[in-house]
């Protein structure tokens, strides 16, 4: 074990990966001469050259699908998203190529592409570049979507993904790139795909998030703990397609109340998703509906003051695991 | 600078070379691609084919004079006209059918349609739905093909109609850009058929002469009679090999003209007249072809006889295999939405 930032987790994933396997590839937007824009990339131009690491132009749409093309013959590329928001420009791509070619070719090729990038709330990038997307790409069959929680989790995970034969969107937390934790070195490490995981026992309430919000989540679960004495149990997802519940239904039946974080909007978000699948499989387990912790439902303003205001905080969630159990705040 | 050719490519004929064998298969092969589109109508009126149905008809020169022209290894990708893109480089005429009465036997397990065929094993990389979703997917199969040192090249067809879309302009300009450093061995086929559905490229494009429009891309490219397949072969003899060994792309405008409707649905055919579909099915390539094999090589009225009836009987056999095989199970539907999950055996990449 070393201690790690995430983002150095996720270069470590990407170089291991490129050195044991001349077929992996990465291509973006400034991630080569300009050595990326959150420095994932830094000094891979220079450890593989151009035709590994390739600048390609500011043109999301191309750069996704060549990556699919690649992944069709044999290739295994990875694609940077300067941030996951450009990435919509792709939504071509990825969901009528990426998501669809295995299928309607009767599982003639693979489509070994993984897309990555930072999303989520920032400081003060506003409306176009705050923006959380796992729903949005969960919702389509033959996609994988993770969002990792820790470095552990971002540099296994992201190996999983490399060495897959499916197109992946790979969701990074701005927010979490200097986050510290403890990476295994051996370059075998993987983290398997649809595997949730306990992050913290408790036995009073489960909290199931993912990401940043399940650190958000911990920091929540500690302060009840020591606040209020209320113990929480927390679910990391890990994974939200493939989407592993049974630590969650499992964590339910034992505490019998339910909160969902996550830092999008509440509408068809994977909150709801994640409260009706909990709710059509423990019913009888609960004592309290499941209640969500959301991002308020507005684009997301400059002002630093309102931008506070719309994303999700401890106090949030500490105030829904209070509403489960009918403690007053 | 990417060269520039105003004046559509003609076809210069060598009596010898004409009366090779070979050019009596292409004819085969372009009757068999039309009886196969006109079956393709029937079996669609009579409800045996469903969704979707683009045919070819009056296009066969562009499918056989490029197609002929590759070597085992090469690829291909186009859009959803594309039965014969696929017939031409390989697949079974009765797999084809198959597929599109939605049947186990099918190219696609019956899963993919008349939009999206699909046979790896021929070099065909799909049949696709999105106008010009497909080109970028082509230049990165191209860039894959030279990654890996091979000698293989890319062929990407689309219409005039995938032209003012995103995705065209990306994957010409990556394309160009990649094969500067020799990266990019794709042969980019402009179908232009005069129509991007019912809009005609007056309508539809601010610059009328498409090939000029992809110079602006660094790419060399040249106009073709798409009716004539000796004109077709011979610009794709020469450009192919020229790809192949500079790993930069080449762009080829074949002018064509589809005789039929954009699509099984499209009967009324407001956009045109009668008179300009009778005008061209006077230049119907597989009557150009037939004629100048008889002025030259003597082929007979019985020997297209032949031909036409071997077309027949291979279309009819097509139609009874397609009708005579199961529908997909029911677990089909669960299969290949992603692979089996599990750990990848080594050395598979």
């Amino acid at each position: 074990m070393t201690e790690k930032n995430y983002r150095e987790a996720i270069r470590d994933a990407m170089t291991e990966e490129m050195d044991r396997d001349p077929n992996v590839l990465i291509m973006g937007e400034d991630i080569g001469v300009y050595e990326g824009t959150f420095r994932i990339t830094a000094g891979m131009l220079k450890k593989y050259g151009p035709k590994r690491v390739i600048d390609t132009p500011i043109a999301e749409a191309g750069m996704v699908g060549t990556a699919v093309g690649m992944a069709m013959l044999g290739l295994r590329p990875i694609v940077e998203m300067m941030t996951m928001n450009f990435a919509i420009v792709a939504a071509d791509q990825i969901l009528n190529h990426a998501a669809k070619v295995r299928y309607f070719s009767g599982g003639q090729v693979d489509l070994p592409v993984v897309i990555r990038g930072p999303q989520g709330a920032g400081v003060q990038l506003s409306a176009q570049h705050s923006q959380t997307f796992e729903s949005f790409y969960a919702h389509f069959p033959g996609l994988k979507v993770v969002a990792p929680a820790t470095p552990a989790d971002a540099k296994g995970l992201l190996k999983t993904a490399i060495r897959g034969r499916d197109p992946v969107i790979f969701l990074e937390s701005a927010a979490l790139y200097g986050m510290k934790g403890e990476v295994p070195d051996d370059d075998s490490f993987t983290v398997p795909f649809g595997v949730s995981r306990v992050a913290r026992e408790g036995s009073d309430a489960t909290i199931v998030s993912y990401s940043r919000m399940l650190q958000m989540s911990l920091i929540a679960a500690e302060r009840l703990s020591q606040e209020e004495g209320i113990e929480c149990e927390v679910i990391d997802l890990r994974t939200l397609r493939p989407l592993d519940l049974q630590p969650a239904y499992a964590s339910v039946t034992k505490t019998h109340r339910c909160v969902v974080v996550q830092e999008q909007w509440k509408p068809f978000g994977a909150a709801a998703e994640i409260a009706a699948s909990i709710t059509e499989t423990v019913f009888d387990e609960l004592d309290a509906p499941v209640a969500r912790v959301t991002g308020e439902d507005v684009p997301m303003p400059y002002a630093r003051n309102l931008e506070v205001l719309a994303t999700p905080h401890e106090e949030h969630v500490i105030a829904a695991v209070k509403k489960v159990m009918y403690v007053s705040s | 600078m990417a060269k520039a050719k105003e004046e559509t490519t003609s076809a210069t004929i060598d009596p010898v070379a004409a009366c090779a064998p070979e050019w009596t298969g292409i004819l085969r092969q372009m009757i068999l691609i039309r009886r196969f589109e006109e079956a393709t109508e029937k079996e669609f009126r009579k409800g045996k084919i469903g969704g979707y149905l683009h045919v070819y008809s009056g296009q066969e020169a562009v499918a056989s004079g490029i197609i002929t022209a590759l070597q085992e290894g090469d690829i291909l990708f186009t859009g959803y006209r594309d039965h014969a893109h696929a017939l031409s480089l390989g697949a079974e005429p009765r797999r084809v059918m198959a597929e599109l009465f939605g049947k186990s036997t099918g190219l696609s397990k019956g899963k993919g349609g008349s939009m999206h065929l699909f046979d790896v094993e021929h070099g065909f990389y799909g049949g696709y739905g999105i106008v010009g979703g497909h080109l970028t997917l082509a230049a990165g199969a191209a860039y894959a093909l030279r990654y890996k040192q091979t000698e293989r090249i890319a062929v990407c067809y689309f219409g005039d109609g995938a032209m003012n879309i995103g995705s065209f302009h990306e994957a010409m300009n990556m394309a160009g850009l990649w094969g500067k450093a020799g990266m990019c061995p794709i042969l980019f086929i402009i179908e232009n058929n005069g129509y991007a559905m019912g809009t005609s490229v007056e309508r539809h494009s601010a610059l009328t002469d498409l090939s000029q429009r992809v110079r602006a891309y660094n790419m060399p490219t040249e106009k073709v009679d798409g009716q004539d397949v000796f004109a077709v072969r011979g610009v794709a003899d020469r450009v192919i090999r020229q790809i192949r060994e500079t790993g930069k792309p080449y762009c080829i405008e074949a002018v064509t003209y589809r005789f039929s409707g954009h699509g099984a649905a499209d009967t009324q055919q407001p956009y045109r007249t009668k008179a300009e579909v009778e005008e061209h099915r006077r230049r119907d390539p597989i009557g150009i072809l037939r004629d100048r094999l008889g002025e030259i090589c003597g082929l007979t009225d019985d020997d297209v006889k032949k031909i036409e009836d071997w077309a027949s009987a291979e279309v009819a056999a097509a139609v009874q295999f397609a009708e005579e095989s199961p529908v997909p199970e029911a677990d089909e539907l669960w299969r290949d939405v992603v692979a089996e999950d599990g750990p990848v055996p080594e050395g598979s990449s």
